[in-house]
């Protein structure tokens, strides 16, 4: 099924909650509201035409430009993008979800942006999850085991957001 | 005290026992008690440095936890810093044992991007040298899988053959692991006078020692009884946690990228002829020894078997490439240039690695330098599964449920 139609079948059923992203990209992909997101994933992954049986990779992106000399032109508003790759192995088609997020939640710098948990639909989001919010910092409610998976437990930031800072020290070793 | 009377109070001295009172009991009612083993991050069993808590019954492990991280060296974040070729080093320290292999993913994935097509010699090159890398990254599976059930010999017929190919690989680039040299634009130098020759000479030496490996662990008695129905994995399972790669066709799942992939990488294996290794009616694809009757699909056996008929047609796809190779005109490609501008764009792109499926994806915003670089690690999602194929299972197994899923921590961790 290509990307026009399954966009079709998911705005008829989930309407404003659904949007066209950009299908003429190399990855076409459709956009979907946050809160939205588990029963769209879960949609995709029962409904025979669609049949994503497979969760690839979970990726956040951050879009806020440091330099504020180039940050006056800047393609984008500062915000956080999360892509859903998902394949079907039944069907053999693929598929890119977007989620748009802000960078903190109500604009409260070090509130971490909140986004419904897709782990109930594939086992794969578990550790993807935990992964992206070790390092880009984004929670997963209703995720059964929210800590970090690559970072000692106790560190500091989330490393791939665009403004972190490396930490001076740790635990008596230089960082920095 | 006399000593008749020494005895008789000695005697008395020891209760009197009424044979009804003494119940016979059972095995199973002796208590045991819940014991937390940790496993690793330093163990020879766990293929580097990751570390396993055990929560065990006595020989039962009721449950395993998985903590990763210890070699997390923040690739991703890397990519975000240098151009996309200058972050080829960086991808074969991912999977340290496959490193050809992750230089194509990137390689390719870029190249969408930049909507770049190689030459056809360069084509069948990478088809020659990623099917090596996949040869040699296997051997290192089976030969450390059977030193973890404890037979020594397959794992020195293993490393002796790899090494025959990390000889031909230092031949082509210089390098032994870390090689850099499939690039993004083609590959980095064009083979050296007579190393094809030497390339077919090791094929024919090779091809007798897959049946040696096959009689020492395959069929070897032995190691069937320390595989065969351990850590049995069900399809849906499979899929559901992600696995790919030989832990996804030993549930008996017909997928690999190389024949269902992105056509922008399956257009590489296109006039290629290789059969996916996965069981069908019971049987893989020839040649190869009979399925024992004790393996179930999903289980430690079936894992492993699959990458060993792997072995088989990657011999057979490097014998194409060889032949194709020879006969293409042209030059290898030119790479791009280090700092390339980038066109605006997002990329995806999975290829189909020794361990399994590795995702490298590109943001780029039309700079020289991408916006943020992703590695989708096969290894991260195929380990996931180990607390499930654990619950249940005895102790002395845990090691050949973490070897048959052949990970590499490197690429767990990036």
């Amino acid at each position: 099924m290509n990307i026009e139609e399954i966009f079709q079948q998911l705005s008829e059923r989930f309407g404003e909650a659904v949007r066209p992203g950009n299908f003429a990209a190399l990855d076409p992909w459709i956009e979907v509201n946050a809160d939205a997101i588990g029963e769209v994933c879960r949609f995709l992954r029962d409904s025979p035409s669609m049949r994503f049986e497979m969760l690839n990779c979970i990726t956040a992106v951050d879009y806020l430009e440091v330099d504020s000399k180039k940050a006056a032109k800047a393609s984008f508003v500062p915000h956080m993008e999360l892509l859903y790759h998902l394949s079907s192995i039944s069907l053999r088609h693929r598929l890119v979800i977007k989620v748009m997020l802000p960078r903190w939640r109500g604009e409260v710098p070090g509130q971490l942006p909140q986004v419904p948990t897709v782990s109930h639909v594939w086992r794969t989001a578990e550790w993807h999850e935990r992964e992206v919010y070790d390092l880009s910092g984004i929670e997963f409610v209703g995720h059964p085991d929210m800590r970090r998976i690559l970072c000692p437990e106790d560190w500091v930031g989330h490393p791939l957001r665009k403004d972190y800072q490396m930490p001076e020290e740790y635990h008596g070793i230089r960082a920095r | 005290m006399a000593e008749e009377e020494l005895q008789k109070t000695l005697m008395n001295s020891i209760p009197s026992i009424n044979p009804e009172d003494i119940s016979v009991g059972s095995e199973s009612e002796v208590r045991t008690e819940e014991l937390l083993i940790n496993m690793g991050p330093q163990h020879p069993s766990t293929h580097g440095v990751l570390r396993v808590v055990l929560r065990t019954d006595g020989e039962l492990v009721l449950e395993a936890t998985p903590h990763i991280g210890y070699l997390h060296r923040c690739a991703e974040k890397i990519g975000e810093h240098v151009t996309p070729r200058q972050w080829i080093p960086y991808t074969d320290r991912m999977d340290y044992l496959a490193g050809m292999n992750m230089n194509l993913g990137w390689a390719l994935t870029v190249e969408k991007l930049l909507g770049l097509q190689v030459s056809e010699k360069a084509r069948h090159l990478r088809v020659l040298i990623v099917e090596l890398g996949r040869i040699a990254s296997h051997l290192v599976a089976a030969g450390t899988y059977g030193l973890d059930l404890g037979s020594f010999t397959p794992f020195v017929y293993c490393f002796r053959e790899r090494e025959k190919i990390l000889n031909l690989f230092e031949a082509v680039c210089g390098a032994r692991l870390t090689y850099s040299y499939i690039t993004i634009g083609g590959l980095m130098a064009d083979l050296p006078p007579g190393w094809l020759d030497q390339c077919e000479a090791f094929l024919d030496e090779f091809e007798p020692v897959v049946d040696d490996l096959h009689a020492l662990l395959s069929v070897n008695h032995i190691f069937v009884k320390r595989t065969a129905g351990v850590g049995v994995l069900s399809p849906e399972l499979a899929i559901a946690y992600g696995c790919t790669g030989p832990v996804l066709r030993g549930s008996g799942v017909d997928w690999d990228l190389r024949r269902d992939g992105d056509p922008f990488y399956t257009k590489m294996y296109q006039d290629y002829q290789f059969e996916v290794a996965v069981v069908r009616d019971g049987r893989y694809p020839q040649p190869s020894p009979a399925v024992p009757l004790e393996a179930v699909r999903g289980d430690c056996w079936h894992r492993f078997f699959v990458r060993m008929v792997e072995v088989v047609q990657s011999m057979r796809l490097v014998r194409q490439a060889i032949e194709k190779y020879r006969r293409a005109d042209g030059d290898i490609g030119q790479p791009i240039k280090l700092n390339q501008k980038l066109p605006a764009g997002e990329v995806y792109l999975e290829t189909e690695c020794p361990k399994g499926q590795m995702g490298f994806m590109i943001v780029s915003l039309g700079d020289a330098i991408p916006w943020r670089v992703r590695a989708r690690s096969s290894s991260f999602c195929n380990l996931s599964v180990l607390p499930e194929l654990c619950r249940g299972c005895l102790v002395a197994d845990v090691p050949a449920i973490v070897g048959s899923l052949d990970i590499v921590l490197g690429e767990v961790d990036r």
